[in-house]
């Protein structure tokens, strides 16, 4: 036995004359590497074919015979068996003995390569010219290529096979490439039926999460999580893995699937959970074990549905209510919500393996702040009603449709623009002439705001004006974000 | 790593989605096939512009030609490989031959050489990434990851007598990169699919 001897092999620099027969892996791609053919009969006096690769990735083509090597025969399992001539001792001898001695050793004993059938022979070729057998059964195949003809044709063809092979290259696919080659393929044919501008968000927004993903292993799937949000003007947070919160975005997207009159993914789970967090809740608890890298085909295929449903059934559906439990958008809305949130989290899933993440295309958070803006109003009501905003000394209610006062919300940077956010009534409409303070901030800023990552007394907001109504509609942004 | 199979119940209702100009079928198209065709392209252009270039270049004949694939012929993938494989090294042997007049190096001989050759590196890739997982995961082990057949055989669960039949045919799959088809014929991309 030798595997242990073999899988020592080291990784040092070739040893003897490079075989240059032999392509370098990772060379085969570039025009003018070498052209890979072999010269045929090299293998015949002992060399073998492996172009493998050392283990920290560089390859190096010296022709080390598997097994064939004594030096690095450290921990060497003890095999006595022959060792091939003309070649150091596989496994050295018991060193004690040259030092007490101060003898050399004894030449080791000849080889006698082990008697094999043709048919055992033939099918270690595979093995043979990718230097994974052992050196008795090695030197058995190289005596056997010397006199059987079409065994040394699929040698050869088979040590050019392992040439080929060649270490995947992790090509990071740049997420904007897709956008740019719809864009270019709707622009040489329009689509008879296009995707809504109001779902385009989400379809961007979930496929450059599923780009991120690509390329997870099991250790990434399973990284802790923590999802963060306000809930009762305090930061929360719940934890949960990278694969846990494509779960979360499963059971949420659900609401808007079932609306769809898509399969509900808690269907299964029978409850009767209708918010966002009972919901995620609910599903985590349905399933039997903690969610895996399995949950990701299914979130992608609930995106697919989901826009391609968007798409039949047209801007009409648009207005179509989407109950979220405690509060509803129109479906035009909720989509843009669910972008949002899946931006929000593959922010999160990033952080939590250390891989960048770009925020969402200029046009694509612009939609996003401006639902977080029409929003502001309703929300400021609600906290207003519950006792958590200021009646403010200088509240005024005015008529429906009539100008109120306002705050003028100032997003900087790509994606941004200036909204006047009513303070005193939903039915209100900003006015620049009612105007009582006036805050500034960056685009990303702000969504991380009204995500809950960060706390409104923190907000690097530049403020003017009414401090109560800037400090209740930084809380109000905050209180927008949801588990 | 490949996905796993698609009915082809899956390309034909494709096939038929972008024959009726749905935009959201041209995206899971993208999704589906992206990385295959970026990955082919750049294995035969070794450049990450031209291989953007050919990745539009692929999806645009799709969506424009949809109808020009034939499931009865074999698995959408299979033909998309192909379509990037011939486009790529379309462009390849343009870029090359401009070079070439522009009075740079090497023969005519030489071009056709590294022409074939970055063709037979796209081919054993999609080979490797078509075969049985079963038989790439022998592979893996014994090349990348250096274990011997024995090895290999504990580590996959099967008989030391299997994982010999799976590198040796995994390897005889893969030598047919090797086989250039007749000039004018499509690439070979059935084979391993």
């Amino acid at each position: 036995m030798n595997e242990a001897n073999r899988s020592a092999e080291p990784d040092g620099p070739d040893e003897g004359p490079a075989d240059e027969n032999h392509g370098k892996p990772g060379e085969h791609g570039k025009p003018g590497a070498g052209d890979g053919k072999p010269t045929g009969d090299d293998f015949r006096h002992g060399t073998t074919a492996h172009d493998r690769p050392a283990q920290d990735g560089t390859p190096h083509d010296g022709p080390d015979s598997p097994g064939g090597r004594g030096h690095d025969g450290g921990t060497g399992d003890g095999a006595e068996g022959g060792t091939p001539p003309n070649r150091e001792p596989r496994i050295p001898l018991p060193r004690a003995s040259v030092e007490d001695t101060g003898l050399p050793l004894p030449p080791p004993p000849a080889p006698a390569p082990p008697r094999l059938e043709h048919g055992v022979l033939k099918s270690l070729l595979g093995a043979w010219a990718l230097a994974a057998c052992s050196a008795e059964e090695t030197a058995a195949v190289e005596e056997h290529l010397g006199t059987c003809g079409p065994c040394a044709d699929e040698a050869r063809r088979l040590r050019e096979a392992v040439g080929l092979l060649q270490r995947p290259e992790s090509l990071d696919l740049d997420p904007s490439l897709r956008t740019r080659v719809l864009a270019s393929c709707l622009d040489r044919r329009p689509p008879r039926i296009p995707v809504p501008e109001w779902a385009r968000a989400y379809d961007a927004e979930t496929a450059r999460l599923d780009a991120l993903l690509q390329d997870f292993g099991d250790s990434e799937w399973h990284a802790p999580v923590r999802l963060r949000w306000f809930a009762d003007d305090e930061a929360t947070s719940r934890r949960t893995t990278v694969a846990g919160v494509i779960a979360h975005l499963v059971a949420v997207d659900g609401l808007v699937a079932r609306a769809m009159g898509l399969e509900d993914p808690l269907a299964a789970a029978g409850a009767e959970a209708r918010t966002p967090g009972a919901r995620t809740e609910a599903y985590w608890r349905a399933s039997r074990f903690p969610p895996t890298r399995t949950v990701r085909g299914p979130w992608r295929e609930q995106n697919h549905a989901i826009v391609r449903t968007a798409s039949f059934t047209g801007s009409s559906a648009g207005g179509m209510g989407i109950s979220y439990g405690d509060f509803e958008l129109p479906l035009r809305d909720a989509l843009l919500d669910r972008a949002f949130e899946c931006w929000v989290h593959a922010e999160d899933i990033a952080e939590a393996v250390n891989y960048p993440y770009d925020p969402p295309a200029p046009r694509h958070l612009r939609s996003m702040i401006d639902l977080a803006a029409r929003m502001l109003p309703l929300v400021l009501a609600a906290r207003r009603q519950a006792g958590l905003a200021a009646p403010g000394p200088g509240r005024h209610l005015v008529a429906a449709g009539e100008p109120g006062r306002s705050l003028r919300l100032e997003i900087e940077g790509r994606g941004g623009g200036e909204w006047l956010i009513p303070l005193d009534s939903p039915a209100a409409v900003g006015s620049a002439e009612h105007e009582v303070a006036h805050i500034a901030l960056d685009g990303v800023e702000f969504c991380r705001l009204a995500a809950g990552h960060v706390p409104p007394t923190e907000a690097a907001a530049g403020q003017v004006g009414d401090r109560e109504a800037i400090k209740d509609v930084l809380y109000a942004a905050a209180s927008l974000s949801r588990m | 790593m490949a996905k796993k199979d698609a009915p082809p119940r899956w390309d034909r209702k494709m096939q038929q989605r972008l024959a009726r100009g749905e935009a959201a079928a041209l995206g899971e198209l993208y999704d589906r096939f992206a990385s295959l065709v970026y990955s082919l392209a750049h294995r035969v252009l070794g450049d990450e512009q031209a291989a953007d270039g050919i990745t539009r270049e692929v999806f645009a004949h799709v969506w424009e030609h949809p109808e020009t694939y034939d499931p009865k012929a074999g698995p959408l993938r299979t033909w998309v490989a192909s379509l990037t494989h011939r486009l790529a090294v379309q462009r390849l042997r343009a870029t090359e031959t401009a070079a070439l007049e522009q009075g740079g190096r090497g023969s005519a001989e030489d071009l056709e050489r590294r022409v074939r050759h970055a063709a037979v590196a796209a081919r054993a890739d999609y080979i490797v990434q078509a075969m049985p997982t079963p038989l790439r995961a022998a592979l893996e082990s014994a090349y990348f990851q250096r274990r011997d057949y024995r090895q290999t055989a504990a580590d996959l669960g099967v008989t030391e007598d299997e994982a010999r039949r799976r590198l040796r045919l995994g390897l005889q799959l893969l030598s047919t990169a090797h086989d250039t088809p007749a000039p004018g014929a499509p690439p070979e991309y059935g084979g391993a699919a």
